[in-house]
């Protein structure tokens, strides 16, 4: 084919093509008076943030994925990215504090553990958030304990360092299938007198647990908190220590002799180690969450206590075989009136060390984190929220089977020392505790009176007790 | 061909290797190396000595204030401490014992070769080469009275009666005993056997003649001649148990109580955890340090004389 022929067949294929494509929707005429496109001052596109992105450091755990989703929703409502960064639980502490030592500005904002408060306050590597949260009226929307013990230092100053964030506390979970069966319950009536049910004092629980604890068919009464290592045993004794009325240090002053080894701590403890010596499986002398709960997968464990945030395990099929037929209760009551639980859970807190405007846009996320809308969402996903009104709405008791005894619980929640020498107090704590629940060494009242003795002498060292 | 010669001639200042005399290499290579430990072991061992007469958190965000030799006295005063360096110093004594004997043992039996000896030899030394976090978590379920095997194995059908190794402070540290000669007996094993397969043939041979006992052969040829590798086998051993750490923790974490916390296992409770005693903690490493080294003169002038004597 000669060129000038197939430059003549390329045109007419061309004007073909052209023919058959849809007409463009006419532009419509600039209206007369529009004055000249140049004259026209240029569309401004929307502004940019000055702060682009926040980085918040939490451990690693499913909640810090369920945040990380909430920031992905910031993210699409504002064009600001949040990036939650994990770190195992390992690590966690010594990661966020060496970051503080160095005054590093690497993470905006922090999920700290509610014991932490102390030294990100003093040693000043949070911001104190007391205007912000009681001027906005954001304090007023989660629950009283929660903003106590995850956001406030010194304990009842009303200067608040951080917005309750992860909500968590020691419940329970039970096996339905052996409470509601007809034999159990006669059986149980025989024996105790009373009916068979979800316990509601500590002397129900300890019956129950006696009654079920069968060694010779491999089935305990309970599965309770006995590791050394951290704070489980500290955690787990805490739950019935508050629960008989007992505390560790006067509110007042913060004596703690006669406080830690009062009659209704001794009382606690001795309780507690007859849960231990009476009740838990072979083999459950460094329990904490994941022992707990597979002594309950496995079926050897009745009754099990453990943090609400490790229950979806014991509520999935996939998981646990009693899934179907697992119930969650909140921590029964004393002897004298009082009903507590041990406190877990974070607040979200901003680091000092980030530019007063990376501060600002901090606030500005927990603001918006700190909405009805937002707990709601927050809750939906999985994460514990501390608002009070989520919390008592139906959507959230009827979202998982221990939903209910949480919001409960969330009502009710005390906690450990969280000033700074709190780690200092939580080894003597453990060793004294380990010592005489699990290797059965001296009496509860030895126990207590050690305890309070070195606590003091870390208390006053330390200047919180004044002589 | 002057032309050529011009050229290389030219070329000859543009050589690298020309220029690097020994000197140049000895800095090249031993400059490097010298920062490189001054930075990471020189520094820290002078700067921890210094932030052991210090009152200092590493993570408190205040310079460290000069104490003097408190730290010190208040590590030798603490009651507490002794206690774990009295089980720091059993846990050494029985496990060191243990190994010898049943890393010296095993020697003798594989030293004979026969069908199969490779084989053993190699599957006696996997435990060695395990992980101790891994070995602590696995023994802690063999160990458990539920289902785990070694209660089975001693004879205990009934869980409800059998001991709980980890829950009894008078086994507990006998339970992580255990396990760390069943990790380490191999060790010494491949010490000794190593020291046996040196001993020269002759030396039975001439003492066959002389009509030698069996046990005479043992305590006059392979005991002698194997003792100094014996004796590093001891030392090494003795320093490993005064720094175990990680196999306590992934076996008892220090309990039940305070029967199985280990000096080291305390050292890093008090550095870190929450704690970060800095300064604290700097002073007791320095008197471990001080305790490894008194006893690893003693081994070691045991051995020299040892050796002496040979």
């Amino acid at each position: 084919m000669s060129g000038y022929k197939s430059l003549l067949l390329t045109l007419v294929i061309a004007l073909m093509l052209t023919a058959c494509v849809p007409a463009a929707t006419p532009a419509p005429a600039a209206p007369p008076t529009q004055p000249p496109a140049v004259e026209k001052p240029a569309e401004q596109p929307p502004a940019k943030p000055a702060v682009q992105e926040l980085k918040i450091l939490w451990a690693e755990w499913d909640p810090a994925d369920y945040l990380q989703q909430i920031g992905n929703l910031y993210e699409a409502e504002t064009g600001i990215k949040v990036t939650v960064v994990q770190e195992p639980w390992g690590s966690f502490y010594d990661r966020a504090f060496t970051e503080f030592a160095a005054g590093g500005a690497t993470f905006d904002m922090i999920v700290g553990d509610s014991q932490w408060l102390g030294q990100g306050a003093t040693q000043g590597h949070y911001i104190e958030l007391t205007d912000f949260l009681v001027g906005e009226g954001i304090a007023d929307t989660v629950t009283e304990a929660t903003l106590t013990y995850y956001g406030e230092y010194p304990t009842g100053s009303g200067r608040y360092w951080a917005f309750p964030t992860e909500g968590d506390a020691i419940g329970w979970a039970y096996r339905k299938d052996l409470f509601e069966d007809p034999a159990e319950r006669a059986a149980f009536q025989q024996q105790y007198g009373y009916e068979l049910s979800v316990p509601k004092t500590y002397k129900e629980l300890m019956d129950i647990a006696k009654f079920f604890t069968r060694p010779d068919k491999g089935l305990y009464g309970v599965a309770i908190y006995t590791q050394k290592d951290y704070d489980a045993i500290t955690m787990g004794y805490e739950n019935t220590m508050f629960t008989y009325g007992a505390r560790w240090q006067n509110p007042e002053t913060n004596e703690v002799i006669g406080w830690v080894n009062s009659p209704k701590a001794i009382e606690a403890l001795q309780v507690y180690k007859e849960l231990y010596d009476c009740c838990q499986p072979p083999g459950m002398s460094n329990a904490f969450f994941n022992e707990t709960n597979d002594a309950f997968i496995s079926g050897q464990a009745v009754m099990a206590m453990n943090y609400f945030a490790f229950f979806p395990a014991l509520a999935s099929p996939a998981i646990n075989p009693y899934a179907a037929n697992t119930g969650f209760f909140a921590n029964p009551a004393g002897p004298y009136g009082d009903r507590h639980a041990a406190l877990g859970g974070q607040g979200l807190s901003i680091v000092s060390y980030i530019s007063p405007e990376r501060q600002e846009a901090a606030k500005d996320f927990i603001r918006w984190f700190a909405k009805e809308e937002i707990q709601a969402k927050w809750a939906e996903l999985g994460g514990y929220t501390c608002n009070k009104n989520v919390l008592a709405s139906d959507t959230f008791l009827k979202a998982t089977p221990f939903n209910p005894a949480f919001a409960e619980t969330m009502e009710m929640v005390m906690d450990f020392w969280n000033v700074p020498v709190y780690a200092q107090l939580l080894e003597v704590t453990q060793r004294e505790l380990h010592r005489h629940v699990v290797a059965g060494e001296g009496t509860a009242e030895e126990t207590l009176n050690r305890i309070a003795e070195e606590h003091d002498k870390i208390l006053r060292e330390a200047g919180f007790i004044k002589e | 061909m002057h032309n050529m010669g011009t050229v290389q001639r030219r070329e000859v200042p543009f050589h690298p290797r020309r220029q690097l005399s020994d000197d140049a290499l000895w800095r090249l290579f031993i400059f490097p190396t010298l920062a490189l430990l001054i930075a990471m072991n020189i520094f820290p061992l002078f700067y921890s000595l210094y932030l052991s007469f210090t009152d200092y958190s590493a993570i408190a965000r205040k310079p460290p204030v000069w104490v003097g030799l408190q730290n010190y006295r208040s590590i030798l005063n603490d009651k507490q401490l002794w206690v774990y360096f009295a089980t720091t110093g059993r846990y050494a004594l029985f496990s060191v014992t243990l190994e010898m004997v049943i890393g010296f043992g095993l020697a003798m039996l594989l030293r004979e070769r026969f069908k199969g000896s490779g084989v053993i030899t190699t599957l006696i030394l996997i435990p060695m080469m395990l992980s101790p976090v891994v070995v602590g978590l696995f023994w802690k379920l063999i160990y458990n009275p539920s289902f785990g095997i070694f209660n089975y194995l001693l004879g205990f059908s009934d869980p409800s009666k059998a001991p709980d190794w980890l829950a009894n402070p008078k086994l507990a540290l006998w339970a992580v005993v255990i396990v760390d000669v069943w990790m380490w007996s191999p060790f010494v094993m491949l010490l000794c056997l190593s020291g046996l397969n040196a001993i020269p043939e002759y030396l039975y041979e001439a003492a066959v003649i002389d009509r030698a006992s069996p046990w005479f052969q043992f305590w006059r040829i392979t005991l002698p001649q194997v003792a100094p590798l014996l004796l590093i086998a001891v030392l090494f051993r003795t320093i490993e148990a005064f720094k175990a750490f990680d196999l306590v923790m992934g076996l008892t974490g220090g309990g039940p109580g305070d029967a199985t916390e280990l000096i080291a296992v305390n050292l890093y409770r008090q550095a870190f955890l929450g704690q970060w005693r800095t300064g604290r903690s700097s002073a007791l490493a320095y008197i471990i340090l001080v305790i490894i080294i008194g006893v690893s003169n003693v081994y070691i002038r045991y051995l020299n004389k040892l050796r002496g004597e040979g």
